[in-house]
């Protein structure tokens, strides 16, 4: 099965604090952390968005590949806050990295697993010869209703990930599986400024349903067990579910660890899974296996099987680690973060 | 070639001019230099005007033929050249040719700007096409930006500081206090220049010139002709004009406008003189480090020792050499289009001692320097008594 | 302010990778590209040069006045950057506080907005630097 041949990801250098949020809508800032989990969220600057997030994460995806842009045959990118409507978002990327013109391209959206959906197409396409590299991000500048639950965990980041052949791969596919139904746990409707959800709705009906869904499927399809896994990377649209959903399968915490951003990040919905696994490609050994799950509301899960291999190494010596960019960041109050994210009326 | 002479000159007052559009300045300021020129109007068989950008802040252009028009010069050619700030000085220099060459014996050259009918932003976004729109405005950098990084470096190169660049606003306001026709007409001090708001890090609001309405306007004739319009012709020496790089960034050197120094270099040589003798010089001081790097360029000062020059008072009236005695373009402000042709007004009544409380002593000689732009276009023109 | 679609689409090049030119006769590396070498004029061979986007800071200011379009953007920080490839640009430098910049520093390319202040209009993208600390 196809594998990565390049991955990169990037958060932009602005956060708030949970507490921050927590004291203009007068919520108890303790009560808020231990519920979510989430100390600080990412905050994109007024010139960033989903587009040049991604650029800029390919653009490190595409030094770790080491193949010329132009042999890219595909770019497919996940949002669900796409730069425009009508306009994809993929061909900006394309062409700001210099993969046009002979490529295919096309946005896509799945809540937030369109960016492990999009990783999906890529192997299909590789698999099947149809090109010899593709290019999946996931990316998002998420928006928080204000005095939501969601306003504490809708962050913004975006990574990038180049797929190709097996034999070229710093990590492989071994095996994928997707689980799927309409569930209404969460949406927006296209002139809706912001998010709805089904409040308590959203767990069992839907997270843990498809998590577990996409989890167990995968596992009995590979005839695989917990033990033969190094890293397990859940969705975390707070840093509660996932370390529940681990309990529930029996997944031990401690192989969480490295993949559990949004206490420090957030939520960065399509970029949430995305992000998490390039947090463990960061530190990975040679042959350790990450097994992946991600959740997009709507819903759905896509699973993975990774392993890594021994160019894993080599390509870390270029770009820059994930940890570069997270451990970069400024602090910004709420009056400032309004105006970054639009709040404001008349803006 | 025939030696030029101005024979009249006059301006509009410098300000917000609420009560007048483009057509009313430039009218006001033509009749003034005819009056003062002594002429009929009949002999004028030739006009040129100045003027930046009076489509896009005004919505008109053909700016000549409205001239000719309001005048009442019909049929007199009368073109438009533009140069950004510089519109005025290029304008006098096509003047200064079709004189010399013969072409043409009395000539009105004028300049004009309309500049407060639309709001800052729009404005700075406008004056931003003087220098490369593409890859200094679109990026973000207004036309304080790119003198910000000219006085950033200029600093870092000399030492130049915050204090000398605020000196020369204060010295263009002592000087704008005695010029009925300035924007402003107050004295300021350096401590409210470096505590005016900031544009452009370093430079504050007190060190740019303002956003003005204003037309100023001179009558050029032969030297030999010209006693018998007005007895008190002045007479061009030199009329220098050079080219630089449209962008900043192309520059070599941001801490010295080439094409100010190579116009100046040529205006000098042509009119046998050296930066010494010049007793009064008008110069471009659209923002306050534009006046240091201007004395530095014109060689009245070494490079580097502009701001300390002006810090220590030798570009006073009363100084080594009076510059900007009008107030400069800071206190009397800068119509874009007018300022060059306001800039030879000024200088004519320095040499004809009419200049009143601000007329420097023993002048002499005369110079006046017009940049457009970051220094993509710079006009050096050197005066004396004709008479 | 609008700038026209066409305008935009022709520049992409130049803003998303910063494609310049290089007189292959001299030598020299021209960003934004020329077609005409201004040492060799029409001597001058000239093709296609990719820049890198590293470079080392000129001179900078930090912009409190915003021309039309970038009012909401201020204050920023711009720079005259001094490319590797021996040219010289200006471009905004980003996630950066004015006491954060000294003539010299290095910074590296970043993609970013450039102007979308027409809410019904095209996003205009292009670089801008970042400082490599």
């Amino acid at each position: 099965m196809a594998g990565i041949i390049g991955y990169g990801a990037y958060v932009p250098k602005y956060r708030i604090k949970s507490e921050t949020i927590a004291e203009v809508w007068g919520e108890e800032p303790d009560r808020i952390q231990k519920g979510l989990g989430i100390m600080e969220k990412s905050v994109p600057a007024s010139d960033e968005d989903s587009a040049t997030m991604a650029v800029d994460s390919a653009r490190i995806a595409l030094e770790r590949a080491g193949i010329s842009p132009a042999e890219i045959g595909a770019v497919y990118v996940g949002s669900e806050s796409h730069p425009y409507a009508v306009k994809p978002t993929a061909t900006i990327v394309a062409q700001a990295i210099g993969a046009t013109p002979n490529l295919t391209a096309a946005d896509l959206e799945f809540a937030c697993k369109a960016g492990t959906a999009g990783m999906q197409m890529c192997m299909g396409l590789v698999d099947s010869k149809m090109i010899q590299y593709g290019l999946a991000i996931g990316t998002d500048t998420a928006q928080g209703r204000p005095g939501d639950a969601l306003e504490y965990s809708a962050a913004a980041g975006a990574a990038s990930y180049v797929i190709g052949a097996d034999d070229e791969s710093l990590a492989i596919f071994e095996d994928t599986f997707s689980y799927t139904t309409d569930t209404p746990d969460f949406w927006r409707r296209s002139k809706a400024d912001f998010p709805s959800h089904g409040g308590r709705f959203t767990g069992e009906p839907a997270y843990f349903k498809h998590v577990q869904g996409g989890f167990n499927g995968l596992m009995e399809k590979m005839d695989e067990k917990i033990e033969n896994f190094d890293y397990f990377i859940f969705h975390q649209p707070n840093a509660k579910f996932p370390y529940a959903v681990a309990k529930k399968l029996g997944v031990p915490k401690e192989k969480l660890a490295q993949g559990m951003l949004c206490p420090t990040i957030g939520n960065t919905y399509s970029g949430n899974v995305p992000l998490a696994l390039a947090n463990v490609l960061d530190v990975a050994k040679p042959g350790e296996r990450i097994f992946v799950t991600s959740f997009g509301s709507g819903a759905g899960s896509d699973a993975f099987s990774i392993k890594v291999t021994d160019k894993i190494e080599e390509a870390r010596k270029h770009g820059y680690p994930l940890s570069h960019f997270i451990e970069n960041k400024e602090y910004i109050p709420y009056a400032i973060y309004a105006k970054l994210r639009r709040k404001y009326k008349g803006m | 070639m025939r030696k030029v002479a101005i024979i009249g000159v006059g301006m509009t007052k410098f300000g917000e001019n609420w009560e007048q559009g483009f057509r009313e300045m430039v009218t006001e300021a033509g009749v003034k230099a005819i009056q003062d020129a002594n002429i009929k109007g009949d002999e004028i068989s030739a006009g040129y005007v100045g003027t930046m950008a009076s489509g896009s802040l005004v919505g008109q252009e053909h700016a000549g033929a409205l001239i000719a028009d309001y005048m009442g010069l019909n049929p007199v050619p009368i073109t438009r050249v533009e140069g950004a700030c510089a519109s005025g000085s290029l304008a006098l220099r096509q003047g200064v040719m079709a004189v010399a060459s013969g072409l043409h014996d009395v000539v009105v050259v004028g300049g004009v700007e309309k500049m407060t009918d639309l709001d800052t932003a729009a404005v700075s976004q406008i004056l931003g096409g003087a220098g490369d729109q593409e890859w200094e405005l679109f990026m973000g950098a207004t036309f304080p930006g790119l003198y910000a990084f000219m006085a950033r470096r200029h600093m870092y190169e000399y030492g130049t500081t915050e204090e000398m660049l605020a000196s020369v606003a204060v010295k263009n306001h002592e000087n704008g206090a005695h010029n009925p026709y300035a924007q402003f007409q107050r004295p300021i001090t350096i401590e409210q220049v470096l505590n005016s708001k900031m544009v452009a890090d370093p430079l504050h609001i007190l060190d740019c010139s303002p956003i003005t309405d204003g037309a100023a306007a001179v009558v050029l004739a032969p030297l030999d002709e010209a006693t018998n319009f007005n007895k008190k012709p002045i007479e061009i020496l030199a009329s220098e004009q050079a080219s630089g790089t449209l962008a900043l960034h192309d520059r070599s050197n941001l801490t010295s406008i080439k094409a100010a120094k190579t116009a100046s270099q040529r205006a000098y040589q042509k009119a046998g003189i050296t930066p010494k003798d010049i007793d009064v010089a008008e110069v471009h001081d659209c923002f306050t480090i534009a006046e240091v790097i201007a004395t530095e360029d014109l060689g009245f000062f070494k490079p580097g020792e502009g701001g300390k020059a002006a810090l220590e008072g030798k570009t006073k009236i009363d100084g080594e050499v009076a510059v900007n005695t009008s107030g400069g373009l800071k206190s009397t402000g800068h119509p874009v289009g007018a300022t060059g042709v306001k800039q030879a007004a000024e200088v004519t009544w320095q040499l004809r001692g009419e200049a009143g409380e601000r007329q420097a002593k023993d002048v002499e000689y005369a110079l006046t320097h017009n940049v457009g732009g970051s220094g993509a276009t710079a006009v050096v023109h050197l005066y004396k008594r004709g008479y | 302010m609008k700038e026209s679609i066409s305008l935009t689409w022709r520049r992409i090049p130049e803003r998303y990778k910063m494609i310049g030119s290089r007189c292959t006769t001299c030598g020299t590396n021209y960003f934004p590209p020329r077609g005409v070498c201004s040492k060799c004029r029409r001597k001058g061979k000239i093709e296609p040069f990719e820049f890198s986007g590293n470079g080392k800071v000129y001179s900078f200011t930090q912009i409190h006045a915003a021309p039309a379009g970038f009012e909401k953007e201020v204050p920023y920080v711009m720079a005259i950057v001094e490319l590797d490839e021996g040219t010289r640009c200006t471009g905004q430098v980003v996630d950066a506080k004015l006491e954060d910049i000294k003539i010299g520093d290095e910074v590296e390319g970043v993609f970013r907005k450039i102007l979308s202040d027409d809410p019904e209009g095209p996003i205009h993208y292009g670089f801008k630097f970042r400082l490599k600390k």
